[in-house]
C-alpha cells in the first residue's frame, strides 16, 4: 500500500510538473505524458510482488516462442532433406575449416580406428566435441538444431531479465529526478519493450546466417550456444556458472576470453562491488571469479588430456587457431593477406591480427565500464569481425543482439547504407565464387574485395551502434536538445 | 569518413540527393546509356596484344601442304555419311587408324524435355568418333583438342577432311608436347556435352552415355572447326559460350594474330574490321560489331560447339570459314596451316592461358573493351536504383512491418516459379488437345500465366525492397553476363524509377509491359535481326520469338543455361513486385 501510495503520489507530482512547466506547452506533451503514465503503471506491475502477473506473463510469451521455435526446426529439418543441404555445407562463407562437419566425421572415423583425430591435420575441432559426436553422430541433425534452439531460449530469457533490469534502472532515476526534462521521447516505454525478447529468439532462428550454419552442421552453432549460455548464467547473476560457460567457450575458440571483462563487470555491478582498484572487494572478486575460471579450464582441460591420452589437441586446435596455416578463403580478413605475405614476416603481422580480437577490450571496457550488456555485444562483433576462422554463423550470434538496441534506432546514422552493404555482400559471395573457382574467370581478388567491404560494412554497423548509444547516454545525462554556448542548435561529434 | 561521421554535411549532402532525385537519376541514364555507345569508339578502347609470353615470342613456321587431299577426304566422308544416313562410325575409325591415331567411339542418347523444331530432334541418339595424337615428347599430362561437327546435309563435309589431313600431317610431326585430340561430334552441342561428360566423369544433366575408352591429358585449350565450302573469302571467330562466358582474349589474340601472318580475310560476328574508325560509318561498323556480341553473350546460349568446354575451365573458340561473293579466295592449305600454326603455339603453352583478360567485349577483332571500362555504364544504370532507395528511405517515417513485405514477395516468386515448371508440365496437354505447335504451346502456356497482383501494403516499404531486390540482382547478373545484366537494367531500371502509385495508371501499365522482359526479348529479336543485316517482318519475327524462348527452355535443360531460370525465377518476380506497385491501392 505504502509503494502504491508513493507512486501515485509521483504520478500527481509529474502531472503538475508537466502542466506547469511552460517549457512542455508542446503538442508533444500529451503524447509525452501518455508515455510516461503507462510507464508509470508497468512500474507499478513490476514492482508488485504478486507473482500471478509474472507467470500470466510467462504463460503469454511462452506461446509465441515455442511456435517460433516449431517453425525454425521445421525449416531446418525440410532443408537438411532437401539436396540444398549438401551445397550448402561446401560453402566456404559457412563451414571454416575448424567448423566443418565433414572434418569432424573424419576424425570421428580416425577415432574409431584407434587413431589420434589430429593425425593427418583434418580435424581441428576440441576433443569434447568429438566425444560428443561419438555418442550422437548418429542424431547429428537434432544436435545441432537442438543447439540453436538453446542458444535462442537462453538469449530469450537472458534479454528477458535484463530488459526488466534496464527499467528498473530507469525507475530509481526517474524517481530520483536524473534525468534532464526534454529527454522524456528517450525513455523506453514497456509497450515497445515487451516483444525485444521474443525478437531476439526470432533474429537469431530465423536469421539466414543461422538457418545455413545449422543446416551445414557447423559446430559454429554450438560454440553459439555455449556463449548464450554463458550470457545467460552471467546475467542471471550466477558466478560459478558464468566462470564455468565461460571456460568451455574458451576451451572452444579461445577468443571468448575478452568476454571476462563484461562479465565481471555485469557481476560487479549487481554485487555493487565498485569498479576500484583502491578496493580490496574489487580484487577479491576478481581472485574469486579467476580461481573459478581457471579451475574449470583446468578440469576440461584434463578431462580432454584424460580422454584423448595425449596433448595432441593443443597444437592441433590453438595452435591452428592462433598461427592460421589453412588459408582456405572464407568471409574474414586473414586469408588473403597471408596467402600473399612474405614468408619472413608473417610472424609479425599474425601477431598484429591476432591481437586486434583481444585489443579493443580495454577501451571499450574502459568506456562502457557502466553498461556491460551492451560490451558483451561489442565483444561478441569484434570476436566475429576479426577472428581468423569466421563463418555466417558468428555473425548471426551478434546479429541476434541487435533488437535490444531498437531504441538506439533515432541515433543511427549509416543503418541504410550498412545493410544495404550487407544484403549486396551476402549476395555476391557465391557469385564471385563462382566466377572464380567455377568459370576461372575472375581471380581471388574478386572474392576479397567482397569479404573487404563486408567486414567495412561489419565495423561501421557496430561503431554506428556504439556511437548512438554513448549519445543516448550522453543526452540522458545533458538533455536532448542542447545548446552551444552562443544558443545555436549543437550537433555531437564523435571523435 | 568525414562523411561518415559529421552529421552536417551528411544531411547536407542528403537533402541535395533527395531535392535533385529525378534530375540525377535521369543524368545517370543518359551517362549509362552514353558511356556504353561511347565503348565502341576506338580512341575509347585498347588494341589487343599477346599477354602470353609463351605463345607471343617463339616463332613457328607453318609447312602443312595438303589441303587438296583434305577435300578429297571430305567428299569421301560425305559419301559415306549420305550411305549410312548419319555419321560413317566405321568408315571414321578406319580412316583415323589408317592414320596412326588411337581411336574410340562413345555412343550416347538423349530425350529432349520437349521436340526441338528448330533442328527436328526429339529423341537424339549419336556417336561420337575422337582419336588421341599420343605425345611424343612429353609425359602426355595435358592435352589439345580439335573438334569437327558432322551435321546432317552437305554442310561441314570440308572442316572433318581437314580434320583428318591435319591429324595425318600432324602425326608425323616429333614437336608434340601435349596430346591432340580430333573429336567428330554428331548433333553438334549434345554429342559436345555426351564427350565432355564423359571426358570429366560428370553428369550434370542427365543423359545417357557410355563412358570413354581412352583420355588424354587434362585439355588445356581446343578449337571447333566448321568449314563448308573448298574455298572461303574469310574466318569467322566465335567466342561466346555457354552462360555468356568467353575464352581467355589470348585465344582471339592469337587467332588475329595468324590470320594477319598468313593473311586470311577475319572477322567477328561476321563483321570486317574497318580503319575508319573517326567517320560516322566506321563507327556504326563498331558498334554493331560490338551490339551484336552483346546480345550473342546476352541470350547466355553457346553460339558454337565450343561454348560448353568453356565449363570445365578450357579455353575454347568456334573457328567458320565464310564463303561471300568477294574476289580474293583463300584455299583449304591456307586454313590448314593457319591451324597448325595456331595448335604449334598452343602446344608451347606451360600452363593454361590465363594472363589476358577474360572479361571483354570487341567493337572489332584489334580492339577490345576491358571490364575496368564497360563496367562504368553499368554501375551508372545501377545508381539510378540506389538513389531510389535513398530517397525512399529517406520518405520513411514508419518502420516497416516485416510480414506486410513478405506477402507480395513470396507470391511474385510462387508466380515465378509456376512460371518454371508450368511450360514443361503443361505443354504436353496442350499438344493433345489443340492442334498448335509444340513450341507455341510451351510459350503461350509460359505468357498466359500473367497474373496481375493487388495486395495492399504501405507501396513505400514494398518499392524500397523492390528497388533493392532488383540493384542486387542486376549487380550478380552483370557480374556473371555482363551483357544480360546490362540489357536487363536498361529495360528494367527506368520502371523500376518511376513506377509509384500516383503515375496515370493506363500509360505506366502500357510501358510497364512493353519494357517488360519478355517484350525486351521480342525487341531484341528484331533488333539482333536487324543487327545482322536480316530484317525480317513482324509475321517472322514473331515466330523467331517462340523459337527463341523455346531454344532458350532447351537450353536450360540441356546444357544447363542459366538464363531461363534466372528470369522466370528471379527477375520476373521483380518485374511483377513492379506490377503490384503500380496498382496500389
Amino acid at each position: 500500500f505504502n509503494k502504491t501510495l508513493k507512486l501515485l503520489m509521483l504520478n500527481q507530482w509529474l502531472t503538475v510538473r508537466c502542466v506547469l512547466i511552460p517549457r512542455l506547452k508542446s503538442p508533444g506533451v500529451k503524447r509525452r505524458f501518455r508515455i510516461y503514465s503507462s510507464a508509470l503503471l508497468v512500474l507499478q506491475w513490476l514492482t508488485n510482488k504478486d507473482y500471478k502477473g509474472g507467470e500470466r506473463f510467462l504463460v503469454k510469451m511462452a506461446a509465441p516462442l515455442t511456435l517460433l521455435v516449431i517453425l525454425s526446426v521445421t525449416i531446418r529439418a525440410v532443408l537438411y532433406r532437401s539436396s540444398l543441404a549438401e551445397v550448402i555445407s561446401e560453402r566456404v562463407e559457412v563451414v571454416s575449416p575448424l567448423t566443418a562437419w565433414k572434418r569432424v566425421v573424419e576424425g570421428l572415423a580416425l577415432l574409431d580406428l584407434g587413431v589420434s583425430p589430429y593425425s593427418g591435420d583434418v580435424f581441428h575441432e576440441t576433443p569434447l566435441i568429438i566425444y560428443l559426436f561419438h555418442f550422437v553422430v548418429d542424431y547429428a541433425e537434432i544436435t545441432f538444431m537442438l543447439a540453436d534452439v538453446i542458444t535462442a531460449v537462453a538469449l530469450y530469457m537472458a534479454v528477458m531479465d535484463y530488459n526488466k533490469q534496464v527499467f528498473r534502472k530507469q525507475k530509481y532515476a526517474l524517481e530520483a529526478d536524473r534525468y534532464p526534462l526534454d529527454c522524456l521521447e528517450l525513455i523506453r516505454s514497456p509497450k515497445e519493450m515487451y516483444y525485444i525478447p521474443l525478437k531476439v529468439a526470432m533474429f537469431y532462428l530465423l536469421n539466414p546466417f543461422t538457418i545455413l550454419s545449422c543446416v551445414a552442421k557447423s559446430t559454429c552453432g554450438l560454440n553459439n550456444a555455449v556463449i548464450a549460455l554463458f550470457i545467460l548464467t552471467t546475467i542471471k547473476g550466477n558466478v560459478l556458472l558464468s566462470a564455468i560457460f565461460l571456460s568451455l567457450a574458451t576451451y572452444q575458440s579461445i577468443y571468448p576470453l575478452t568476454l571476462c571483462a563484461p562479465a565481471l563487470l555485469y557481476l560487479m555491478q549487481r554485487q555493487f562491488i565498485p569498479v576500484n582498484f583502491r578496493r580490496v572487494s574489487f580484487w577479491w572478486f576478481i581472485a574469486q571469479y579467476a580461481f573459478m575460471y581457471l579451475g574449470s579450464l583446468f578440469v576440461i582441460v584434463g578431462l580432454s588430456f584424460f580422454l584423448l591420452g595425449s596433448w595432441d589437441y593443443v597444437p592441433s586446435v590453438y595452435g591452428f587457431i592462433l598461427s592460421v596455416p589453412d588459408l582456405t578463403p572464407n568471409i574474414g580478413l586473414f586469408w588473403y593477406f597471408f596467402a600473399e605475405m612474405f614468408e619472413h614476416f608473417r610472424l609479425f603481422f599474425l601477431c598484429v591480427f591476432q591481437i586486434n580480437v583481444f585489443f579493443y577490450t580495454i577501451p571499450l571496457s574502459i568506456k562502457l565500464k557502466e553498461h556491460p550488456v551492451f560490451l558483451i555485444f561489442m565483444q561478441l562483433a569484434v570476436i566475429s569481425i576479426f577472428k581468423s576462422y569466421p563463418t555466417v554463423g558468428d555473425i548471426a550470434l551478434y546479429m541476434a543482439f541487435l533488437p535490444v538496441w531498437s531504441h538506439l534506432h533515432r541515433f543511427l546514422r549509416n543503418i541504410f547504407l550498412v545493410s544495404c552493404v550487407l544484403l549486396a555482400c551476402s549476395a555476391l559471395f557465391p557469385v564471385l565464387w563462382h566466377l572464380w573457382i567455377y568459370a576461372g574467370s575472375a581471380n581471388s581478388n574478386f572474392y576479397y574485395a567482397i569479404t573487404l567491404l563486408f567486414n567495412v560494412a561489419q565495423i561501421l554497423l557496430v561503431s554506428d551502434y556504439f556511437y548512438a548509444f554513448l549519445r543516448r547516454e550522453h543526452h540522458l545525462s545533458y538533455g536532448l536538445y542542447l545548446k552551444r554556448k552562443d544558443g545555436s542548435e549543437a550537433t555531437l561529434v564523435l571523435k | 569518413m568525414g562523411l561518415l561521421s559529421d552529421p552536417n554535411r551528411r544531411r547536407a549532402l542528403i537533402s541535395l540527393l533527395t531535392r535533385l532525385n529525378s534530375p540525377i537519376c535521369v543524368v545517370c541514364y543518359m551517362a549509362g546509356v552514353a558511356w556504353f555507345m561511347g565503348l565502341a569508339f576506338e580512341p575509347f578502347t585498347l588494341r589487343t596484344y599477346m599477354s602470353e609470353n609463351a605463345m607471343g615470342s617463339t616463332m613457328v613456321e607453318e609447312r602443312f601442304p595438303a589441303g587438296e587431299r583434305a577435300l578429297t577426304t571430305g567428299r569421301e566422308f560425305s559419301a559415306h555419311k549420305k550411305k549410312a544416313g548419319g555419321m560413317p562410325v566405321d568408315w571414321l575409325v578406319k580412316t583415323m587408324q589408317a592414320r596412326g591415331l588411337e581411336v574410340f567411339t562413345q555412343r550416347f542418347s538423349r530425350k529432349l524435355p520437349f521436340p526441338d523444331e528448330n533442328k527436328e530432334r526429339y529423341m537424339v541418339k549419336g556417336t561420337n568418333v575422337y582419336g588421341i595424337l599420343r605425345a611424343p615428347r612429353a609425359p602426355r599430362t595435358e592435352a589439345l583438342v580439335l573438334s569437327a561437327p558432322c551435321t546432317p546435309g552437305d554442310s561441314n563435309n570440308q572442316a572433318v577432311g581437314l580434320l583428318l589431313g591435319l591429324a595425318q600431317y600432324f602425326r608425323n610431326q616429333i614437336y608434340w608436347a601435349k596430346d591432340i585430340i580430333f573429336l567428330v561430334n554428331e548433333h553438334d552441342l549434345i554429342g559436345m556435352q555426351a564427350w565432355l561428360e564423359g571426358y570429366h566423369h560428370t553428369n550434370t544433366t542427365g543423359m545417357d552415355w557410355s563412358p570413354l575408352q581412352g583420355r588424354g591429358g587434362s585439355i588445356q585449350a581446343a578449337l571447333s572447326l566448321e568449314l563448308s565450302s573448298d574455298v572461303i573469302t574469310s574466318m569467322d571467330l566465335v567466342l561466346e559460350g555457354l552462360n555468356g562466358q568467353l575464352p581467355n582474349l589470348d585465344l582471339a589474340n592469337l587467332f588475329y594474330a595468324f590470320c594477319q601472318k598468313i593473311g586470311v580475310l577475319c572477322t567477328i560476328q561476321g563483321k570486317l574490321q574497318r580503319n575508319d574508325w573517326d567517320s560516322v560509318s566506321g563507327y556504326s561498323h563498331s558498334v554493331q560489331t560490338m551490339m551484336l556480341m552483346v546480345m550473342k553473350q546476352a541470350s547466355g546460349r553457346p553460339w558454337g560447339d565450343h561454348g560448353l568446354f568453356l565449363r570445365y575451365h578450357i579455353e575454347a573458340a568456334s573457328i567458320k570459314g565464310i564463303n561471300s561473293f568477294r574476289q580474293y579466295k583463300t584455299d583449304v592449305t591456307t586454313i590448314g596451316r593457319l591451324l597448325e600454326g595456331m595448335y604449334r603455339k598452343l602446344n608451347n603453352l606451360l600452363e593454361r592461358l590465363h594472363q589476358s583478360y577474360f572479361f571483354y567485349l570487341m567493337p572489332s577483332l584489334s580492339h577490345f573493351v576491358s571490364i575496368g571500362y564497360y563496367m562504368p555504364a553499368f554501375g551508372l544504370l545501377a545508381v539510378i536504383l540506389l538513389l531510389r532507395a535513398l530517397d525512399l528511405w529517406v520518405q520513411l517515417v514508419s518502420s516497416p512491418g516485416v510480414l506486410s513485405v513478405l506477402t507480395p514477395l513470396v507470391i511474385s516468386h510462387l508466380t515465378g516459379v509456376a512460371l518454371y515448371t508450368l511450360p514443361i508440365q503443361f505443354q504436353e496437354m496442350a499438344v493433345e488437345q489443340f492442334p498448335v505447335s509444340e513450341t507455341e504451346a510451351v510459350v503461350l502456356t509460359a505468357i498466359g500465366y500473367n497474373v496481375f497482383l493487388f495486395i495492399y501494403i504501405g507501396w513505400r516499404v514494398l518499392k524500397l525492397v523492390a528497388v533493392l531486390y532488383l540493384a542486387v540482382l542486376l549487380g550478380c547478373t552483370a557480374l556473371i553476363n555482363f551483357s544480360l545484366g546490362f540489357i536487363l537494367a536498361l529495360t528494367l531500371v527506368p520502371v523500376a524509377a518511376f513506377v509509384t502509385p500516383h503515375v496515370p495508371k493506363v500509360l505506366s501499365a502500357f510501358i510497364l509491359v512493353i519494357l517488360s522482359p519478355a517484350c525486351t526479348l521480342l525487341f531484341s529479336v528484331f533488333f539482333f535481326q536487324e543487327l545482322q543485316e536480316l530484317p525480317v517482318s513482324f509475321q517472322e519475327g514473331w515466330l523467331l520469338y517462340l523459337s527463341v524462348i523455346s531454344q532458350g527452355i532447351l537450353d536450360h535443360f540441356l546444357y544447363g543455361s542459366l538464363v531461363y531460370p534466372l528470369i522466370a525465377l528471379l527477375v520476373y518476380p521483380c518485374w511483377l513486385l513492379f506490377w503490384n506497385i503500380l496498382f496500389w491501392k
